[in-house]
């Protein structure tokens, strides 16, 4: 499409109603940023959005979208990219979406390796509902559902996608505005299922988890001693339970997406106005 | 009728009985014969038993009779299981050198043919072969030419080498001299062959491929009894028509990948069974709110819960009609014959699209798993036709753009039907949301627009009763008092009820419905009978209710919720007795 497309078109006429310093807002910038920085408009973009704050997304984004149920996100960018083929499709939710009532999605989006993007705005809480525990929530973090803490280990998604044979997985923060478009901009380069964790965070309700501490605590991968393409480097980073990073984790250059794997490549929106030609073959086979 | 013959084949899970059974009925409709099966997964004490029917006539059959003529007895259990079918002088083919069957028992009026079919088939080149041998000599019980049976062993085969069609031809052989040599004896059947052409076909594979046929070109679903049949069939095939097939994660998967192709602009379908539906029910709202056309197929079988997985039942309809959250406008199309199965799916992805909203196209067990003959003409191509309702391009898109540049998927519109864009088409890009929305999508909980939208959904209902023909099919004697009205699949039962009725006298008008929402008006039908009947399979009586709550009129109700669906006597039997206790009272 035409090259003169600015992040901006990507933008919805609706004003976000995330509070003001929501990390969502960088999140969403550095998607549109990415979006047109790869050559991508909104009339051939598909965005999919779940439930929850984050969910909004595809509300203050301009593209095509769907704005699911929750949980499901996934899979229906799934079957957007296998009848479009030629069609962007970028998936975006939050922890809860995306690691609690979605998870077992996401362990199958991950082994089918469908050539998607996959960002989760990550604030470690339950923002809309006003405050409760997510599956991201460190063990001890008190909240008015989890009093006294949540006394679980958080989910670690990155270790899930590693361990469901993930081809990228990445951990960008959304007010580090170059390096997460940086990143997004790789995971949508990506051959196949690009994920990235963004930490997004909620000034509202985490008290814990703040720009402030991810300033502080975060180790930029690309400036550290770190081969993406290594499963055992990748490993490590995700095991370390000590430091949080950014940058891409692990990335299989050779990662074949499902359409190449199942020869998924026709628009499937065009057919004819009859039965398909060869269709009386069908027929025959009941002989 | 011309007279009909019965056979099945039993044992156990596991002793190639489905394979064994559709050999036979393939030779049958290879004959020219008409063919209709059944299968029993029956386990009325344990599980185990299994049985493959086949009730064949020159005629058309549509029906399962209470009647065996010819049964091959792999174990003892399947001479007990079927001793309400078998009759004086039927015919039961066993291996007595079967340790199992060393003892067994034939009851004195009928005929045990005890034929060595394990040591036979060995002879042949195979133990495996032994069902073979079997089907052999119940060619020469029914004096049925060999030479189909050589037919369809070699399209069940030809793919393994022809040494090992030549082998099961031979084991038929062996069956059929053994038989032949070892009992002196005239058995009453004549299996004429004809010049006819047919196909053999279940409902399942019949709704599979009515999808191909109508361009869909996505599937989604996950595997579920009765309606695995329809992903088996389209695997493998829909991709030679530039389509796919995804095994998902569970059924929420499922039906939002369902939802995304479908969005994406393609044709798309997800097949289950009542819990997958309860599954699915999450997504529905979504899909009618965001006026997506989506075909959702729901092969029933009976409830509640895991219930009776392999057996019977229509008791989904009111989970179909009302299930979800919410006012949510759709479609329930029920066909009630497995050709049938083929065109409402054609016609599910049309209504699906020119009123954008999702259709379920329901089947139940008896018809899916049935399999029946019908002329190849039956299913002809040239009759499909695509209709894929208001899609703009880049041309009309500029009609159905509002002053601000927006593309208005939800435009408000006299009959109720907005325009749609597929993704890729120049300034149509619009987000669709379980939200309530204003015409481009956008969320809004202004009170005007969320009654303008709501008035609009359902507008498309009633243009589609206007634009749509919903007529019922109607058989038997148009002017009889007593009217007798049905869905799904026991149209075909009733179809040869009303001739056993007929013979005895008793007249009835047969109403078989197709549709349930919208559907048709019955009121002039039933206010004009005396008595009015509903055939169903199910304890409530839905359908029956809904009936009434058209007519204003109460029904009597013929309802089975047993698992095995009405036999043409049973039904005749059962519609007699109501319309005598309708017409004493």
């Amino acid at each position: 499409m035409s090259s003169d497309i600015r992040f901006t078109d990507f933008k919805s006429d609706k004003q976000p109603t995330w509070c003001p310093g929501c990390g969502d807002f960088g999140t969403m910038n550095g998607m549109m940023k990415a979006l047109a920085e790869t050559g991508n408009d909104p009339d051939n973009t598909f965005v999919v959005a779940g439930i929850g704050c984050s969910g909004k997304i595809g509300t203050y984004m301009h593209s095509y979208a769907l704005h699911g149920v929750h949980g499901r996100a996934l899979p229906v960018g799934t079957g957007v990219k296998m009848a479009r083929p030629d069609i962007e499709v970028m998936v975006a939710g939050g922890d809860g979406d995306g690691y609690s009532i979605g998870a077992g999605h996401f362990v199958h989006a991950v082994r089918r390796n469908v050539d998607m993007t996959y960002v989760v705005m990550d604030n470690r809480i339950y923002g809309l509902t006003k405050g409760q525990a997510s599956p991201t929530s460190r063990e001890d973090f008190e909240t008015s559902t989890s009093p006294e803490g949540p006394k679980q280990p958080p989910v670690n998604p990155h270790a899930l996608a590693l361990a469901s044979g993930a081809t990228f997985i990445a951990q960008s923060f959304s007010s580090d505005a170059l390096r997460h478009q940086e990143i997004i901009q790789e995971a949508i380069e990506h051959d196949g299922f690009g994920f990235v964790n963004v930490y997004s965070p909620c000034v509202t309700f985490n008290d814990v988890d703040t720009y402030d501490y991810f300033r502080d605590s975060l180790v930029d991968l690309k400036e550290a001693d770190h081969d993406p393409t290594s499963r055992e480097d990748a490993k490590d980073v995700i095991l370390d339970n000590e430091k949080e990073h950014q940058g891409v984790i692990y990335k299989d250059e050779s990662s074949v997406p499902y359409h190449e794997q199942h020869g998924v490549d026709e628009d499937m929106s065009v057919i004819p106005d009859g039965a398909p030609e060869g269709a009386t073959d069908l027929v025959r086979e009941f002989y | 009728m011309a007279a009909d013959f019965n056979w099945a084949v039993g044992g156990e899970a596991g002793d190639g009985i489905d394979s064994t059974g559709k050999i036979f009925a393939q030779a049958l409709s290879r004959a020219g014969r008409h063919v209709f099966t059944s299968k029993d997964f029956a386990s009325r004490i344990r599980g185990g038993y299994t049985a493959y029917k086949v009730r064949t006539s020159v005629d058309k059959v549509q029906s399962v009779v209470d009647r065996l003529d010819v049964l091959i007895a792999l174990t003892p259990r399947t001479i007990e299981e079927n001793l309400d079918e078998l009759h004086e002088g039927s015919v039961i083919i066993y291996d007595g050198e079967r340790t199992t069957m060393q003892d067994v028992e034939i009851p004195e009026e009928m005929i045990g043919l005890d034929v060595p079919l394990k040591s036979l088939a060995e002879e042949a080149g195979g133990a495996i072969m032994r069902n073979v041998v079997a089907l052999g000599a119940a060619c020469e019980v029914a004096e049925f030419p060999i030479e189909n049976l050589d037919s369809a062993l070699e399209k069940r085969f030809k793919d393994k080498g022809q040494k090992l069609v030549d082998n099961n031809k031979e084991a038929a052989r062996a069956g059929q001299s053994y038989v032949a040599d070892e009992y002196d004896h005239e058995f009453d059947y004549d299996l004429e062959t004809t010049d006819e052409d047919y196909v053999l076909l279940n409902g399942d594979e019949a709704i599979g491929m009515g999808a191909i046929a109508a361009g869909c070109r996505f599937y989604a679903g996950y595997p579920i009894t009765p309606a695995t049949d329809v992903m088996t069939y389209l695997t493998g095939r829909i991709e030679r028509y530039g389509g796919h097939v995804v095994q998902a994660e569970d059924e929420l998967s499922a039906i939002n990948m369902a939802l995304g192709a479908a969005r994406g602009g393609a044709r798309a379908m997800t097949a289950t069974s009542g819990p997958g539906i309860d599954l699915m029910t999450e997504t529905f709202g979504l899909i009618a709110t965001s006026e997506t056309p989506l075909v959702i197929c729901n092969v029933m079988r009976s409830g509640p819960s895991t219930g009776m997985p392999t057996k019977q039942e229509q008791g989904d309809l009111n989970q179909m009609l009302y299930g979800g959250h919410g006012e949510v406008p759709r479609f329930v199309l029920a066909p009630t014959t497995i050709d049938e199965c083929f065109w409402k799916t054609v016609e599910a992805f049309n209504l699906a699209e020119k009123y954008q909203l999702p259709v379920y196209l329901t089947a139940d067990l008896s018809m899916a798993v049935t399999e029946q003959t019908f002329s190849p003409e039956t299913f002809d191509m040239d009759e499909v036709e695509v209709d894929r309702g208001n899609v703009v391009d880049e041309t009309t898109i500029d009609d159905h753009t509002s002053e601000s540049g927006g593309f208005q998927p939800h435009e408000i519109t006299d009959d109720g039907i907005s325009p749609r864009a597929f993704p890729g088409t120049a300034d149509g890009a619009h987000m669709s949301t379980g939200l309530e929305h204003d015409e481009q999508g956008r969320r809004t909980e202004d009170t005007e627009m969320r009654v303008a939208q709501v008035d609009k959904r359902n507008r498309k209902v009633e243009t589609a009763r206007e634009r749509e023909d919903w007529s019922p099919r109607e058989f038997g004697d148009e002017d009889a008092d007593d009217l007798v009205i049905t869905w799904g699949s026991n149209e075909g039962a009733l179809a040869e009820a009303v001739e056993i009725l007929d013979d005895e006298g008793q007249d009835v008008r047969v109403l078989s419905v197709p549709y349930i929402f919208p559907r048709p008006d019955l009121s002039a039908d039933v206010e004009a009978a005396e008595t009015t009947v509903v055939v169903e399979c199910n304890e409530q009586g839905q359908f029956a209710d809904l009936v009434e709550h058209d007519v204003l009129e109460r029904v009597d109700r013929v309802n089975k919720y047993n698992g095995v669906r009405y036999k043409a006597d049973e039904l005749a039997a059962e519609i007699k007795s109501t319309l005598e206790a309708g017409a004493e009272a």
